[in-house]
């Protein structure tokens, strides 16, 4: 590209005041904004003593959890389109026969690496029946890498564990429960 | 029989007890330093700093040592070895070395040891009573600088090298600048004598900074500089040189640096209280003269101390509110501005004292004072007037126009 390309469109500096010229007035306004974020709140928490906001748990992208139907099975049907979504690769279902009459299959087994997983929420948006979520969950820890593949019960408690707190999204949003 | 040996054993010991303190409250004042350098840098971000090693974080000086400590002491296969070690040992010598003149408060009332010989009293200072005592200050912080340069050279490394190229011609470019403020200094108080600059100014009760804050700016621009904080902390700026001089260094050997270099903001904060801010002086509070009484003498040294943390905490603050300069920035600074700038206040301050301080019709150090700010402002203006920084290096649409295949066909090797 040449300097006289068209495409460039070239700026001068708005020439410098006597004012600005003479320091002063630039050094004591870096000084203010320095002073004032001295003594102005913190942003940062003392994490395991002060838990931090989380703005929205609706948007937040924390563990997964598996939704229950009203009857209390898992709402999955096993069509594998998180499992297809998922950019990590880090779900794994086996689907099998359903046992009940509203549907064909139902995942005999789900299990998803939160090591691997990138909480990215593609799962929860490919998801035709709104059975997997992502809760505002984030400071999960284990001891091992096994301990991490949440299994279906894993997720399943989760569940159990957040639906009061935070209702599913499916209703939130004007979708079917 | 013993008794002629008394004098002697108090003038062994007086000083001895006072290295003792002053040592051992250097050391943690400069492990506390750590920690308030820490946290204004985590406030002035909007975080909360390091809080957890005890209370507040209060012990976290303990825990940064200790880990200095248990480091790895690894000396790099390619280095000079006998610099590399002499280097760290050089630069936080002649840091403390610094100390041995400045005032750290005023004089303690005799305390009760008038039968071993102790009779005057006690003036809180390593060596009083040294006519050269500025001149000593700055030749040890030179040294301190050989230190970087000679720790830089035996790294034998281009990050080490280059910082401390750019620290010796820092030095050269700042000393000049630094002297021409405190020659003014000098000649308004008529000794080299720091205590006497500080008695100085409390028995007519106007510190320097009144009389020639042109001088101050002067100084303090130019300590920026010789203490190598931002933003003129060229020679070990951490994005571009890795730290500089001490890239190579790891475990005490870093932290005898580190502890020179928060030294050299003391001494720094200190030259600028003494010099310009009156010392341990605060008008109805202290008095001035050599007499004291007990609430005289520890509150002139609460004052010198609040006077120095709050340059300190300023020191900090700046830190945090500039971006560093760049180095022919800083050299245009130092050799177009801060130079002429230092003239004309010497210049100033000799006309004044010459013409106004007569011994029999002295002027009020208010008048002088007065002079002294038309002195700063006609210098202020005309070095922004003058503008020798405003260069503008940026590419500009016509200053290279050329076409590849026309200085082709003319014969310009591509």
């Amino acid at each position: 590209m040449k300097p006289t390309d068209p495409a460039i469109t070239w700026i001068e500096e708005p020439k410098l005041g006597i004012a600005g010229k003479m320091y002063l007035p630039l050094f004591l306004q870096g000084l203010a904004v320095t002073t004032r974020h001295l003594f102005s709140p913190k942003v940062t928490v003392s994490f395991p003593e002060a838990r931090p906001e989380i703005g929205n748990p609706l948007i937040y992208r924390g563990v997964h959890r598996l939704n229950k139907d009203a009857e209390g099975r898992v709402k999955c049907v096993a069509c594998f389109l998180c499992a297809t979504a998922c950019p990590a690769h880090c779900i794994d279902i086996v689907g099998v026969e359903s046992p009940w009459p509203d549907r064909e299959k139902y995942p005999e087994s789900f299990s998803i690496d939160e090591l691997r997983c990138i909480f990215c929420g593609m799962c929860e948006e490919a998801c035709p029946v709104d059975a997997i979520e992502l809760t505002s969950f984030f400071d999960l820890t284990g001891r091992s890498r096994e301990e991490m593949i949440f299994d279906k019960e894993k997720l399943l408690s989760v569940y159990d564990q957040t639906k009061d707190s935070e209702p599913m999204k499916s209703q939130e949003f004007g979708g079917t429960l | 029989m013993f008794d002629n040996l008394l004098p002697l054993v108090a003038a062994v010991i007086v000083p001895l007890v006072k290295i003792a303190i002053l040592i051992g409250a250097l050391m943690t004042a400069a492990a506390y330093l750590v920690l308030l350098e820490r946290w204004i840098a985590a406030w002035v971000q909007d975080r909360l700093g390091p809080n957890r090693v005890g209370p507040l974080g209060l012990l976290q000086p303990l825990a940064d040592g200790l880990k200095f400590i248990f480091k790895e002491e690894y000396t790099p296969a390619h280095v000079d070895k006998f610099l590399f070690i002499l280097a760290p040992i050089v630069i936080l010598t002649a840091a403390l070395a610094i100390f041995a003149v400045i005032p750290f408060g005023s004089v303690l009332p005799p305390l009760g040891l008038e039968a071993y010989g102790v009779k005057d009293p006690i003036r809180l200072i390593v060596a009083p009573g040294v006519d050269v005592g500025l001149v000593y200050v700055f030749a040890l912080s030179s040294v301190a600088v050989y230190g970087v340069i000679l720790g830089a050279w035996a790294s034998n490394s281009k990050y080490s090298f280059l910082g401390g190229l750019r620290s010796s011609a820092q030095l050269i470019a700042y000393e000049i600048p630094l002297g021409l403020g405190i020659l003014g200094v000098v000649l308004y108080s008529g000794s080299l004598d720091l205590e006497h600059i500080i008695s100085a100014q409390a028995t007519s009760g106007v510190w320097n900074v009144f009389t020639q804050p042109l001088g101050f700016v002067v100084f303090m621009v130019a300590s920026f500089a010789e203490s190598a904080r931002l933003p003129f902390d060229l020679p070990e700026c951490e994005q571009e040189l890795i730290g500089g001089y001490h890239t190579e260094y790891a475990g005490m050997k870093l932290l005898l640096f580190l502890i020179a270099e928060f030294l050299h903001m003391v001494v720094a904060a200190f030259l600028i209280v003494i010099l310009f801010f009156g010392g341990w002086h605060l008008w109805g509070v202290t008095g001035s003269g050599d007499e004291v009484n007990w609430f005289q003498a520890i509150a002139r040294i609460a004052v010198l101390v609040a006077k120095i943390m709050a340059a300190i905490v300023f020191f900090m603050m700046v830190r945090w509110s500039w971006p560093r300069f760049r180095f022919d920035q800083l050299m245009s600074l130092a050799w177009k501005v801060m130079l002429p700038l230092g003239l004309l206040n010497l210049a100033a301050v000799a006309v004044i004292s010459e013409t106004m301080q007569s011994a029999e019709s002295p002027t009020s150090p208010w008048i002088v004072a007065g002079w002294g700010w038309a002195v700063l402002l006609v210098g202020w203006i005309g070095a922004a007037l003058a503008a020798p920084l405003h260069d503008d290096n940026r590419p500009r649409q016509n200053t290279r126009e050329f076409d590849v295949e026309e200085e082709i066909a003319s014969g310009v090797k591509p």
